[in-house]
């Protein structure tokens, strides 16, 4: 018992929890934001993949981190202007094109690295995110390295949510956003054209998966390896549920996740006689009762994976 | 007189449909006018093109003098044209002022000026008597209150025109009434308005004159005042449309009887100590204003809710088991109020609904097996005997219009020969021919010994049909009056709840029933 105590006593593991969640934040913001305006974008396991390749890749090149970062966020975009224009204009499944696209830009990712580094047998470094320790603030006992002593990418996807949350809900531009995921025949009639605001939607949205991808390769670890997502995108479209498609939640949820994650990381080296692979379910099987326990209350956008056609109910 | 609106030579094809042909129109300053015609008679395309979702293929459109741009509804909105679509084009999940304010503001404005916006909403609500609270969620709304919205969505970008699809479509009577007094107030506001409606009786009380569409041409034009109900009934179908009329009852043996039945909290409304009557050959009128629990009532006589206490028997037998199939299997047929939701299933095909109420039976199934081509054919019977127009065996139900699908249901229900009939509002929404049929056809179910009990709010309808009469208020039903004694003022004062004359012309007529 003591040992449980210990682990969560340490300010190594709540450091991890922020940097762990990290990735999930994007993500889930990404998700959320093309869910809110009423596409689902399966496409993110694949779009983070390819952000975390086209990230490193663009460092390792020469360029500095946040040209990676933007390499990522563009890389993603243009996935998502793919997508979009499937499913939004087009009106394909959003599912099919989604997995679609997971595979594609997993593939993609895969083949452009292997261009780029034919014959490394392990995979090349480079230098990646430095902690940024705020100052002052992180002279706080406790508190302070576990939330001010992060890499600058993790400020960022923390900064995204509030302004996230701003946009959608304080801004006109937010407000015809959530319209066009609740209701586009009713943005149509007030003259704003839908399939364009969709469009633009998941393009942005995107854009947070591929910064997503970007932060595992950049900041959490410094070379890129095909397998690296790990699911991470999945879990951010079950923490979107999770999170009632609200920013505020999605943060929470994200957060909980890395705490779960990190607490079985520690637990692993603890305790014996235990196969490692069930510490490696547990975030997950506490996903699935968290999400039990809070999506059934949720407010589902209405127009969620329904193509809008002019003129059509 | 200014004139607001100009709607010259208007053409719009679809393909090889013509929709609109030469169609011209206009409106002055203050003035309502109503656009009649029957479904599909090219009512809504054109005001589409008004409002900019279609483009005309020939014409042009000006307000106040200025030619609208084509296939802009952001164009027209600027000019002062507003829509209230049939089918609100509002979001259940946002708030009211979330609702109206959409698209009102400079899209990357960084902060959205929801105080102003709500001033403004509160502004206009209280001006023009629209009362609704900005904060609630529209999926709290009733249906009444929803249309407020979409009107004060449309005041709230300034419209100086307003233009109604349909408007009471989904109302009560009460809601419809209450609706055009708010409409005869905006034209004193100076607002000019069209409504879009295929019921004579709302034209002739809220229009200052009307335009009869038929087939995508204007067919007249008339002042309200110098024209009649009957006038405008020949004019919109192109034909002489009379009601089917009523042959005297032959009351047979008690087919249905409810004693104190009495059930709380399903259906929308309670039912109170309610004890009626239906008998063989005879048509049971229960009229009400939506929400008094008539559409409880129904759901316990087609077996949907067990009544909390109280009995039912159908000839004769006390109804034990409360359930839809052991009513059907009862002989009880039903037409369902709300025919989208209840009465089909939107993307299955004609014949699966034609079926599926009967599925079970021997004819349509056999060792787990659907009998497909038994169904299809009984399908295909139905929709040649009962004239239902624009459908195929195979089709979706979804693309049928109002009228046609009620004449399937009513096909549905009437080839099972049920011995009692339930129909709930069972014209709502349709237009005048299709009305007439149904009429014809619960007439003639009652001509064949079954006994109807008909719900509905339209006091003509159930005048038309029945023999008797029960008004329904706050689930308990008043005295029955014969319907030779039933008119306008009594069953108003009846449905308000003042049944001291009821009781007095049930106590004369009661040796003869």
């Amino acid at each position: 018992m003591s040992v449980l105590f210990d682990i969560l006593g340490s300010v190594g593991m709540w450091e991890a929890v922020l940097r762990i969640a990290t990735p999930l934040i994007l993500g889930t913001l990404g998700v959320l934001l093309c869910e809110r305006v009423g596409v689902l974008n399966l496409g993110i396991e694949g779009i983070m993949a390819f952000g975390a390749m086209i990230g490193w890749l663009t460092v390792y090149q020469g360029g500095d981190l946040w040209t990676g970062m933007l390499a990522a966020a563009l890389g993603g975009a243009a996935f998502g202007f793919l997508h979009a224009l499937l499913t939004v204009p087009l009106g394909l499944s959003q599912h099919v094109t989604g997995l679609g696209i997971t595979l594609f830009a997993s593939s993609f990712a895969y083949y452009v690295f292997r261009l780029a580094v034919p014959t490394a047998s392990s995979p090349p470094t480079i230098d990646p995110f430095q902690p940024l320790s705020v100052p002052v603030l992180s002279e706080i006992p406790f508190l302070g390295p576990v939330l001010f002593n992060q890499t600058a990418p993790t400020y960022l996807a923390v900064a995204f949510v509030a302004l996230i949350a701003w946009g959608l809900y304080r801004t006109p531009l937010g407000l015809a956003v959530r319209m066009a995921g609740e209701n586009p025949h009713a943005l149509d009639a007030q003259g704003i054209d839908p399939i364009w605001l969709r469009i633009g939607t998941i393009m942005a949205g995107s854009a947070l998966m591929g910064m997503g991808g970007a932060f595992l390769t950049l900041s959490a670890f410094n070379s890129f390896f095909p397998t690296m997502i790990q699911g991470r995108g999945w879990v951010c479209v079950a923490l979107v549920v999770f999170a009632s498609w609200r920013p505020g939640r999605a943060l929470l949820g994200a957060l909980l996740f890395a705490l779960f994650d990190a607490f079985q990381l520690r637990l692993q080296t603890v305790v014996d006689g235990v196969p490692y692979q069930l510490f490696l379910m547990m975030p997950y099987l506490l996903s699935i009762v968290a999400l039990i326990i809070m999506a059934r209350r949720a407010r589902v956008p209405q127009a969620l994976m329904q193509p809008y056609r002019r003129g059509e109910r | 007189m200014t004139r607001v609106l100009e709607l010259s030579h208007i053409t719009k094809r679809f393909g090889a449909v013509t929709a609109n042909e030469d169609v011209s129109l206009h409106l002055d300053r203050g003035e309502i006018v109503a656009l009649l015609g029957e479904n599909g008679a090219g009512k809504t395309t054109l005001m589409s093109i008004l409002f900019g979702h279609y483009t005309a293929d020939e014409g042009t459109v000006r307000v106040e003098g200025q030619e609208l741009p084509p296939g802009r509804s952001r164009a027209a909105i600027r000019a002062g044209v507003g829509m209230v679509h049939q089918h609100f084009a509002l979001a259940p999940n946002l708030s009211v002022l979330d609702n109206v304010m959409t698209g009102t503001e400079p899209l990357w404005r960084l902060r959205s000026d929801r105080a102003a916006g709500r001033a403004k909403l509160v502004a206009l609500s209280e001006r023009f008597g629209l009362r609704v609270d900005p904060d609630a969620l529209v999926s709290d709304l009733s249906v009444g209150e929803c249309q407020r919205v979409e009107i004060l969505k449309a005041l709230y970008n300034d419209a100086r025109i307003l233009i109604l699809d349909e408007p009471t479509a989904v109302l009560t009577a009460q809601e419809a009434e209450s609706l055009f007094a708010t409409l005869r107030q905006m034209t004193e506001n100076g607002l000019s308005l069209i409504f879009i409606s295929h019921k004579l009786h709302e034209v002739m009380s809220a229009s200052d004159r009307v335009v009869v569409l038929r087939r995508g041409c204007v067919v007249a034009e008339r002042r309200t005042s110098e024209t009649s109900r009957e006038e405008l009934a020949e004019l919109m179908v192109g034909r002489k449309v009379e009601r089917p009329a009523r042959a005297p009852a032959v009351p047979g043996r008690v087919l249905l009887e409810a004693v104190d039945l009495s059930l709380h909290g399903k259906g929308g409304a309670s039912l109170h100590d309610v004890s009626f009557r239906l008998r063989a050959g005879e048509t049971l009128g229960i009229i009400g204003v939506s929400g008094n629990g008539q559409t409880t009532l129904a759901g316990v006589v087609s077996g949907l809710y067990p009544p909390s206490s109280g009995s039912l028997s159908v000839d004769g037998r006390a109804v034990t088991r409360h359930t839809v199939p052991d009513a059907i299997a009862a002989g009880i047929g039903r037409i369902p109020e709300d025919r989208n939701a209840e009465g089909s299933i939107g993307d299955m095909t004609t014949w699966e609904n034609a079926v599926l109420e009967r599925i079970w039976s021997p004819d349509f199934s056999a060792r787990g097996f659907v009998r497909r081509a038994a169904a299809r054919k009984a399908t295909a019977d139905i929709l040649a005997r009962y004239d239902v127009r624009g459908a195929s065996v195979d089709g979706r139900i979804r693309l049928l219009s109002g009228g046609n699908m009620q004449k399937l249901i009513l096909g549905r229900v009437l080839e099972a020969g049920p011995d009692i009939l339930v129909a709930a509002q069972p014209s709502r929404g349709l237009d005048e021919g299709a009305i007439a049929g149904v009429h014809a056809r619960l007439l003639e179910a009652r001509g064949r010994g079954a006994g109807v009990l008909l719900i509905s709010e339209d006091l003509d309808e159930v005048i038309a049909l029945s023999d008797r009469i029960r008004a329904i208020v706050n689930g308990r039903l008043s005295p029955a009056i014969p319907a030779g004694r039933a008119n306008a003022q009594l069953l108003g004062l009846m449905m308000a709840g003042d049944w001291s004359a009821a009781e007095r012309i049930e106590a004369e007529t009661h040796d003869a029933l």
